[in-house]
Formats: C-alpha cells, structure tokens, sequence
C-alpha cells in the first residue's frame, strides 16, 4: 500500500513492549483511535486486509455505520479471519459501531447483518435514539481511576444483556454501555472522541499482558 | 463498579454534532427518492442516504422553484431504513431546517441545490439540535459556515452534471488553502482572516490542524467509483452521490462499487474490479457549457 507511510502514527523509538495495534479502518472514525492509541504508547496502524492482521497484536473496531462495515468486512474476506483471531485470544476492542460488531447477538440489526461476536452479549442497535438524542453525560467505568469518563453518545448501541462470563464495566440510566470478556471490550460511547485516552490505556495494557503471556 | 448515578444527558453539543460525521469517514452517502430506493443504498452499504423528492439532475431539467421534500415522503425513508437520513432545506430557509428537526432527521444539509430562501443569511445552525452540513467551493466559505455552526462540510461541486470537474476544483481550493495557512507565523494570520472573511479563532484554528475542524466530503458530480477514490485520493474523508447511482443503467451494482472504491481508495487494482460491467453511466453535462445562471455553486457566499 503505498500511502501506508502517511498513517502511521506512533513513538519513533520502539521498545519491546510497544505492542502493534491495528485499527479496522474499512470506515468510521479510524483516524482519532490511531491518535488515541499512539497517546497511550502504542504502535497503531490502520488494517484493512486480511494479510495485515498477521502484523498486529490487538485491534480497535472504531465507531462509524455497523452495516457498512459488516458488509466490507464480508466483501473482503475478513470475517473469518478476524473471529479466527479474537478466539485464539487477540485483544479487541469495539465503541459504538464496534461494540455492535462484538455482539454474539443484535437487536434492531439488519435481517444479514454479521457480527464478528466474541462478547456473549445482545446488544440492541440505535437504542438511545437518533441524532437528536444523541447526548453526552459523565460516566463512572471500572477499572477507570479518577474523574469520570466523558461519555459521547451518538445513535448509539446499550447492552440488553450479558452472559455469565460477560463484566459489566459501566451503565447509564440503567443501561449497560462499557462491558469486557476476557480479552475483549466494548463500549457503546466513543472516548477516542475527547481526548481522554484512560480507556485507551487500559486497552493497550490488556494487549501488553496478553503479548508478554504469550512469549512465557 | 460504584452506584449509578444517572446524570441530564446533553444533547446537541457540538462534541456530539461533529462526532456524528466523524462517524460517517470513509463512506459515501447517497441521493434516494424512495424507501425502495432507500433500501438499495442501505443494502449496497451507504453510510447514510440523503432524502429528497427529485435528484438535482432533474432538478436541473424540471427547473422551477425547489423546496424541502414532503414530510410524508422523509418519514418512509427514515422508516425504511436503519441507517442515517439527511435532508436538505433551502439556504436561509431556518423554519425548514426547523420542520426537518422536528422529523426526527440525523443530519440537515443546508443545501445550494434548492432555490435559495434569502440571498443575504444562511440559517444560524448553533440554534439547532440536529446537526447541518454545508457546501463551500473555497476555506473561507467554509469557515463561514462553520461559524454559523455547520458541523459538517462538502465540497460543492456542480450538483446533478455528473461532472465531477468543479468537485475536484472546490476541494483543491480548499486543500490548497489550508496548506498555504500552515507556513503563515502568527502576524500573517489576522490578514489571512480578513483576506478570507472568516473568523481569526477558526483561521488559527486550522493553521494550528492542518485542517477543517469539522469532517469534510466531496460531493456535486461524482459518477464512478474512480470519481469517488479521486476524491478521497485529494483528501475528501467521504463522498456523497446525488444523481449519478440512480440516473445511472444498473443503481444497485452502481452504488457497492462506488463504496467499495471508497474504502479501498488507493488500491486501483479494486477500483479496476469495482469499476467492471456496471452499465450506463449517468449522462452527464459539460460544466463549461452551463450558464452561469444555472450553476448551483454560485448560491450562497
């Protein structure tokens, strides 16, 4: 790819434990989690081909149109090949569009609509409205130290409801909007959107355990 | 995880105005008459569809006044579908804008291809829940209307020619613009402002990002999925396409190789695939040969 040079964004200086973290980037809001993930010390690239999935330790299913990508992803033989990954334990972790994406189960989805799965979950599609509900408020998430999180909401996906192995990271109004499974995380919201990269950061440190587990 | 306290959610922050088209990057959003036709964008993978009662090719051959589209009509598109709808309201038109807010539409684009409500406003879009794209052919167009609060901007182009020359000159002007602001030093910027007649915070602003503060797409006379990667090729984050899906031989094939080409933009080996047997392209006309009257670029300022 010959404009590749041009996305990537990260430390100059790369130490062993800067892990390689992909972000989809068949559409959606691809370039503010590159930036938020080089932020919290990662290496990130977007990926959109099956071969370039060889190359990264964790990926970001960013926010964008859920339809849109789950019918590229289909179109471009990336499917099978991101499941194969997120259940041979890959890091992955969806906002809003990707949490959708991570559902073993939708609500309100398209009748063909395909989800990678990985998170044993139903997850209900625009539950919070259209854009003029959509809305920002201050969210309390585990595993987050200090102030709140900044939650921007957009059209956005909640959890109806989760498995016995799925954590509940957060909820608003009732609603469950952050949730982890193992090595995977959602949340229905979009951090990479105001600057705060914590969430980012606890990302990229579930990556980091993962890597330094697998060479053990 | 400590107890939930449910705090008054804001809506219509620009945060979330702005954040939406972030959400729209790298997709292209599509002109559609009909909830069928609706469905077809839907299916082909539209980002989002754009709700009107005639594209602006006839538009341009009906002539006549053009106003906002049916309500009945914007509500069995946005019943038909799950993704975004837009619609367009007249430029100045805010009562329009104020009716397709009530409709429950995602995003409203305050649009030159409908006769023009006043000649010396555009709508003041900060008083407005939903968010507006704008069209602008140059940065200080552009930044005027994102200090009347669009959230969101598109190249002008030449609406309904199929044409996508003037496109590529309105996104180059505005690239080139930019670019020009990143080497001027502090002093240069106030003159750069009123040489723009745009506010000075904004032309910082963008001196300061190296580019707009808000998403920006292409539209106004992409045809083909090459029309499409060309734009994106010159720094457009998304396409929309008016006419040229649905006044075109085969719409359905027509608009999934248009998104796939959008996404795989710099790869000609499938913009090549994408761009096989797709049947008549629309007509198109020679924007030189327009009269100037009938340019609908040269609407608003």
């Amino acid at each position: 790819m010959r404009a590749a040079h041009r996305w990537y964004i990260g430390k100059a200086v790369l130490s062993v434990s800067t892990p390689t973290i992909g972000v989809l980037a068949l559409q959606g809001d691809v370039r503010e989690h590159l930036v938020a993930l080089a932020a919290a010390d990662a290496l990130a690239r977007p990926v959109r081909r099956p071969e370039e999935l060889a190359e990264i330790d964790g990926l970001v299913i960013p926010g964008g149109e859920s339809t849109t990508m789950s019918k590229l992803a289909v179109i471009f033989g990336l499917l099978e090949p991101l499941r194969e990954r997120i259940r041979a334990g890959m890091p992955v972790y969806g906002t809003c569009a990707g949490m959708i994406m991570l559902a073993d189960k939708l609500l309100d989805g398209r009748e063909d609509q395909e989800t990678l799965g990985g998170i044993d979950m139903i997850v209900r599609r625009n539950a919070f409205g259209r854009q003029n509900e959509s809305f920002e408020a201050a969210i309390e998430m585990a595993g987050i130290e200090g102030a709140p999180v900044e939650g921007v909401f957009i059209r956005a996906p909640w959890v109806e409801s989760t498995g016995a192995d799925t954590e509940v990271l957060a909820t608003y109004d009732g609603h469950t909007v952050a949730v982890r499974q193992g090595n995977v995380l959602a949340t229905s919201f979009h951090p990479e959107l105001t600057g705060d990269h914590r969430v980012h950061a606890l990302f990229v440190a579930m990556v980091r355990e993962r890597a330094a587990a697998g060479s053990r | 995880m400590s107890t939930p306290t449910t705090q008054a959610p804001e809506t219509g922050t620009a945060r979330v105005k702005r954040g939406m088209a972030e959400q729209l990057k790298g997709g292209v959003i599509m002109d559609v008459v009909t909830p069928e036709q609706a469905k077809i964008a839907e299916d082909a993978g539209a980002v989002a569809v754009m709700a009107l009662e005639r594209v602006p090719a006839d538009i341009r051959k009906d002539g006549g006044v053009a106003r906002m589209s049916d309500p009945d009509m914007i509500e069995g598109i946005i019943n038909a579908v799950s993704i975004p709808v837009m619609a367009k309201s007249r430029i100045g038109h805010f009562v329009e804008a104020q009716v397709l807010q009530s409709l429950g539409v995602d995003y409203i684009d305050e649009s030159e291809v409908l006769t023009p409500a006043d000649e010396v406003n555009h709508s003041d879009k900060w008083a407005f829940t939903t968010p507006f794209v704008c069209g602008a052919t140059n940065l200080g167009e552009a930044l005027r209307r994102i200090a009347e609060g669009a959230a969101m901007i598109r190249s002008k182009g030449e609406a309904g020619t199929g044409n996508v020359v003037e496109a590529v000159r309105h996104l180059r002007q505005i690239k080139n613009e930019i670019a020009r602001l990143r080497g001027y030093d502090n002093h240069e910027l106030y003159a750069a402002a009123k040489e723009l007649r745009a506010p000075y915070e904004l032309v910082k602003e963008v001196a300061e990002l190296g580019k707009l503060p808000v998403v920006l797409f292409s539209a106004g006379g992409v045809a083909t999925p090459a029309d499409a990667a060309l734009m994106r090729q010159l720094g457009a984050e998304g396409v929309f396409v008016g006419s040229g899906i649905f006044k075109s031989g085969d719409p359905a094939k027509r608009a999934a190789a248009i998104v796939k080409a959008t996404t795989f933009y710099d790869d000609p080996k499938i913009i090549a695939d994408a761009s096989r047997n797709l049947g008549e392209a629309m007509v198109g006309i020679n924007c030189d040969t327009l009269p100037e009257a009938e340019r609908y670029a040269n609407r608003g300022w």
